[in-house]
């Protein structure tokens, strides 16, 4: 690692660049952007699970004034389902998404046709006068049962995936002791404060499709519709306008998106598409639900011999562009921060008639924390031991580091490349008052309270590649321009940017301009996921700024008559290192080295430059969650009273925003341990489609929360250390809430099942106690 | 979620205002108040009114006053001008202490105690309140007018004995007797909710023992009702006396509750013993503070 400059920026919780806009409402969402002449669209959606469609009558909706097209599947030609993000695994293009239902229906909510209309009251008044005639089918819903026939020849689970080493039945057989579980998580996702929306509209005058709404991945989705509408990528443009989260859910390819653009492009006119709440609960990705059957087998003293997992996967109706990235990543990701000698795990991925399935925050680990931090309670239940110890047991050693898990997950090889669990363990103990806490709950469960405390441990990853490019440019006025192919979901990611770019060049980050998200800046782009962009885009930022910084001190060094090695960039001006002497600002260089300068001499001109960062490997953050909860025996109702999180960022680029970051996602978190859950009747049909029915936490359930960040494990994969931080805040809540849970009831093993509702508490406490509701 | 075309009127007198309910009301015509059960529901389109009778410009309407024992809620007070006691004595108490458990602030402030009579969810507080407390509500027609016990109006989950062409143009409460105590018990998954389950109690202590015991409870069964089998183990003997653990049972064995996706008959059962059990308990304590 280089040694680096001091910084002014980087470790500071300074004032985000990009939150003037969205303070004053000067921001600008989707929604609120108009194109005059715009069609509004409305998708007329599935009322049955699954069905065969006889037929979809448009005539009377056709005829209401101000219906400009409606449009079935058969209106489509050959329009391509919704793609997939390639992978190694194999076999999934035949349960791709139609743009609209051919043949099929298989969810409630799976778009049959739509309108294009005048205004959006009118085209939800057609939509509602589209007949489609669906013959019912039996749906399947449940993953433990076996798969079902998705079409002729196909059955409804498209992969098993297996990952594992070392010999699990030889382990199992030397074993000391064996704990069983059967654990499952809920459907529950994303609910962003925006809906998803889209806005194309064909400019004719340069012959570009442009769509505005874009987010979380505008050059994948480009690309993809390209293909998808046999366009050049050079005539499609995706913008992104301000986004009011995303959460993994916002800035998927999904059919809306499709239909806006061959909208625009058919029509002639703009088209524009809000989704609404019940939509948004109804179509966009839902996750989580998931059935694990896990075996662990120990020695005498706690430690791991093996695992054998199972994983039962519920990917609703159809693979969407995440294809079976969740159900991959879960079991490439589960052994968490512990030392698991041998391992087996096969995933069942199974189609439902559910709306389909993808990522949200923490995919796969939110889900698996809960299931191995079960797991470890079990185990210190079963032997007697302490859970904390149990743990320590089994946590990998930071002499181990980097650590080849001899797994993969999201196509890339695990390797924990930095970490001290043990460590931060020890820290967030002292830290939290862990000791008082569990002896003050103790105290008030002997007073007759039901209060108990929970711990949960996990590692996050982070800083997904392949790749990031970064365009510095320094304006004559001094203003740096910097263009990233990364978005933002509104996490923050101009000010981190901003704060690495400055430090980096020497200037005030006040004086950086971060764009991002517009296809037409920048060729290639990753965007904004898998907690990537202060990673990713940072380190193609500090790079692209010292290639500037050396241009500038090359050039300053000629013009002052000065050894470049005694100059340094303060405050945006070139200045002698000793004081004193002549000084020039970046503005007036980069005026020097404009084109028609006469200074410029054979220089390349502009004071700008480009860097790529490459990235083969994640790299894994850490932390441990820990809650203090009081049930209601009576009601079975939960309050969290108290909540700490310690997280390893190896490097906190912006401390209060990474705090910002653990606890909005730990109110996510929460709200899938306690609140959340998409349920379905048993035919089908969603039974939460407002937020009368799909609970998510509020200010008033939110605990108080204490968040402690440590850099103890730079990552080793980049010069600054970056690891991301944006999933650690769910990550382990399910984890920690159940434990906490079992805790203050003083039932081992009672919370086998997320969200642990008021009704659940209550039967497992019947069907453990034996009778006495 | 845009909601189908409908016609707004914005009488300003109660005349007007039934005149042109009497001439929509077959086509489905609908009286709005508050709007805050109304709107979300026209806009999810489940319900489809082609008119609307907007009843907020009928000054009058906005009438809240204590006449003869009795307090008068007009047809557009809010649930907020609850927050604070609106009368005297205790029920100016229980009034405020419920009205909190309503939904959230915004919409107390625009939501009407009338509406949710005429509203009926079986989860409304001001249901609960009315079927506990003996209300009456007072309903007007172009035919002329009538006045219904809270017992006749209600008839089930969201339903009342309203004829579409009636307005609800009060409620009148027996004001409590300033030595009548209440205890109030609500639970709900979140703060603001609909009640998973609730119960209103009301008693007054004469001479040592429990007189005119009300036991009512809410969101466990298709309509707000009084217990009477528990509340006859609460009569005429001091409350010491009856174990809450007893009033609990009694409660679980009375009800017939509802059952739905999340939550189960049993669940249900069980929790209309936790309310009941805890009402009681505030009133007692409710009591002995006064004592
Ligand atoms: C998020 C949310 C949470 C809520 N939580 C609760 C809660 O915890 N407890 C609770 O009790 N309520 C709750 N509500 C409902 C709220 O209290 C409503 O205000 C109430 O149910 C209806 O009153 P309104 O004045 O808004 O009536 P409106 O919505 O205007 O009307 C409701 C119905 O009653 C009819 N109507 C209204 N007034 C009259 C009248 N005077 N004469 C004849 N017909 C009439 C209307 O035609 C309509 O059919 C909640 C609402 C929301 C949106």
């Amino acid at each position: 690692m280089q040694p680096l400059r001091p910084t002014r920026y980087i470790g500071k919780s300074v004032t985000r660049l990009e939150d003037r806009p969205l303070l004053t409402g000067a921001a600008r969402f989707v929604a609120d952007l108009d194109f005059p002449h715009q069609l509004h669209m409305r998708v007329v959606r599935s009322a049955h699970a699954h069905g065969r469609i006889l037929g979809i009558t448009t005539t009377e909706a056709s005829a209401l004034p101000g219906v400009v097209a409606v449009w079935t599947a058969a209106d489509l030609g050959d329009l391509p389902p919704i793609p997939i993000r390639a992978t190694a695994i194999q076999g999934l293009p035949p349960y791709r998404q139609p743009i609209l239902a051919r043949g099929r229906v298989r969810y409630v909510g799976e778009p049959v046709a739509v309108v294009f209309a005048e205004s959006a009251y009118g085209a939800e008044d057609a939509a509602d006068l589209v007949v489609a005639d669906i013959e019912p089918l039996e749906p399947y819903l449940d993953v433990c049962r076996a798969p079902a026939e998705f079409a002729p020849g196909l059955t409804s689970e498209p992969t098993i995936i297996r990952k594992g080493y070392g010999d699990v039945d030889a382990a199992f057989q030397r074993a000391h002791a064996m704990v069983a579980l059967d654990l499952s998580v809920g459907r529950h996702s994303a609910i962003p404060m925006e809906t998803r929306g889209a806005l194309a509209r064909h400019d004719r005058a340069r012959d570009v499709l442009e769509l505005h709404g874009a987010a979380k991945r505008p050059h994948w989705n480009r690309d993809q519709l390209a293909e998808m509408l046999s366009m050049s990528p050079a005539r499609i443009e995706l913008y992104e306008n301000h986004v009011g989260g995303g959460f993994g859910v916002r800035g998927e390819i999904y059919p809306e998106d499709v239909l806006v653009c061959v909208g625009a492009r058919r029509l002639g006119r703009p088209v524009k598409w809000i989704e609404d709440r019940r939509e948004h609960l109804l179509s966009a990705n839902q996750s989580r639900e998931q059935h694990h059957r896990i075996r662990a087998a120990v020695d005498a003293e706690g430690r791991f011999l093996a695992i054998d997992e199972t994983l039962l996967h519920d990917q609703g109706a159809y693979v969407r562009t995440h294809g079976a990235r969740v159900a991959d990543m879960t079991i490439g990701l589960l052994l968490g921060p512990y030392r698991v000698p041998n391992y087996r795990a096969v995933a069942h991925y199974r189609l439902t008639n559910k709306t389909p399935a993808a990522t949200y925050r923490a995919p796969g680990r939110f889900e698996g924390s809960f299931v191995r931090e079960r797991l470890i309670d079990a185990i210190a239940q079963r032997l007697d031991l302490d859970p904390l110890e149990v743990r320590r047991r089994n946590l990998i050693g930071s002499a181990e580091m980097p650590y080849v898990r001899g797994l993969t997950a999201l196509e890339t090889e695990v390797i924990l490349d930095s970490g001290d669990y043990a460590g931060l363990l020890e820290k967030a103990l002292v830290w939290s008052g862990w000791q008082a806490m569990s002896r003050q709950a103790a105290a008030r469960r002997a007073a007759g309270e039901a209060v108990g405390v929970g711990f949960g441990m996990f590692v996050e990853k982070s800083g997904l590649g392949p790749s990031e490019m970064v365009h510095l440019t320094v304006h004559a006025d001094g203003t740096v321009e910097v263009v990233t192919g990364a978005s933002s979901l509104g996490q923050g990611m101009e000010t981190a940017i901003a704060q690495i770019a400055a430090d980096t060049l020497g200037v005030d980050y006040r004086s950086i301009r971060v764009l991002h998200g517009n296809t037409n800046r920048i060729a290639f782009g990753f965007g904004a996921h898998a907690s990537r962009v202060t990673v990713m885009t940072g380190e193609a930022t500090r790079r692209a700024a010292e290639a500037v910084r050396a241009k500038a001190l090359a050039f300053a060094s000629e013009l002052l008559q000065r050894d470049a090695a005694a100059l340094d960039v303060v405050d945006g001006t070139v200045v002698a290192r000793e004081g004193g002497g002549p000084s020039i600002t970046l503005g007036q260089l980069a005026a020097q080295l404009a084109p028609a300068s006469g200074s410029r001499g054979d220089r390349e001109p502009g004071l700008a430059g480009t860097a790529w960062f490459h990235s083969k490997h994640m790299n894994y953050p850490y932390g441990v969650h820990m809650a203090q909860v009081a049930v209601d025996r009576e009601t079975g109702g939960v309050k969290v009273e108290r909540y700490c999180v310690a997280y390893d960022v190896g490097r906190a680029v912006n401390p209060a925003m990474i705090e910002g970051q653990i606890v909005g996602g730990l109110a996510q978190g929460l709200g899938g341990a306690l609140l959340e859950e998409f349920l379905y009747s048993e035919d089908g049909q969603p039974l939460s489609v407002t937020f009368a029915d799909y609970l998510t936490l509020t200010a008033r359930e939110m605990p108080p929360v204490a968040v402690l960040i440590t850099e103890d494990a730079p990552s080793p994969l980049n010069p600054l250390g970056l690891k991301g931080a944006g999933e650690g805040g769910v990550n382990a809540a399910g984890a920690a809430i159940a434990s906490a849970i079992d805790d203050a009831l003083q039932v081992a093993g009672l919370v086998a099942r997320l969200p642990a509702t008021p009704q659940y508490i209550r039967s497992r406490l019947r069907e453990l106690e034996g009778g006495a509701a | 979620m845009k909601p189908a075309p409908f016609e707004l009127h914005r009488p300003t007198t109660l005349g007007e205002a039934l005149a042109i309910l009497g001439r929509v009301c077959d086509e489905g015509g609908l009286v709005l108040a508050g709007g805050q059960s109304l709107v979300p529901m026209m806009a999810l389109r489940v319900v489809y009114p082609p008119h609307l009778v907007d009843i907020n410009g009928i000054e009058p309407l906005s009438r809240i006053a204590v006449e003869d024992g009795l307090l008068t809620v007009g047809a557009t007070v809010r649930h907020a001008a609850f927050h604070r006691p609106v009368v005297d004595g205790p029920l100016g108490h229980l009034l405020a202490e419920v009205s909190r458990h309503i939904a959230h602030y915004p919409i107390r402030k625009r939501g009407t105690f009338c509406g949710s009579l005429s509203h009926a969810d079986p989860a409304s507080e001001w249901c609960l309140v009315a079927k506990t407390l003996g209300a009456r509500i007072h309903l007007a027609s172009l035919e002329g007018g009538r006045v219904l016990e809270a017992d006749a109006f209600f008839v089930g989950a969201m339903t009342t004995a309203r004829e579409p062409a009636e307005i609800v143009v009060e409620a009148r409460l027996p004001v409590m007797p300033g030595a009548a105590t209440f205890g109030f018990s609500e639970f709900n998954r979140r703060a603001g909710d609909f009640a998973l389950g609730m119960s209103l109690v009301t008693f007054e202590i004469v001479d040592g023992v429990v007189v005119d015991p009300r036991i009512g409870i809410g969101g466990i069964e298709e309509m707000p009702r009084r217990l009477p089998r528990v509340e006859a183990m609460l009569a005429d003997r001091r409350v010491t006396d009856t174990e809450p653990a007893a009033l609990a049972a009694a409660a679980c064995e009375e009800v017939d509750p509802m059952e739905d996706a999340t939550t189960t008959a049993d669940y249900r059962r069980h929790l209309a013993g936790v309310v009941v059990a805890r009402a009681v308990g505030a009133a007692v304590a409710r009591q002995a503070r006064k004592d």
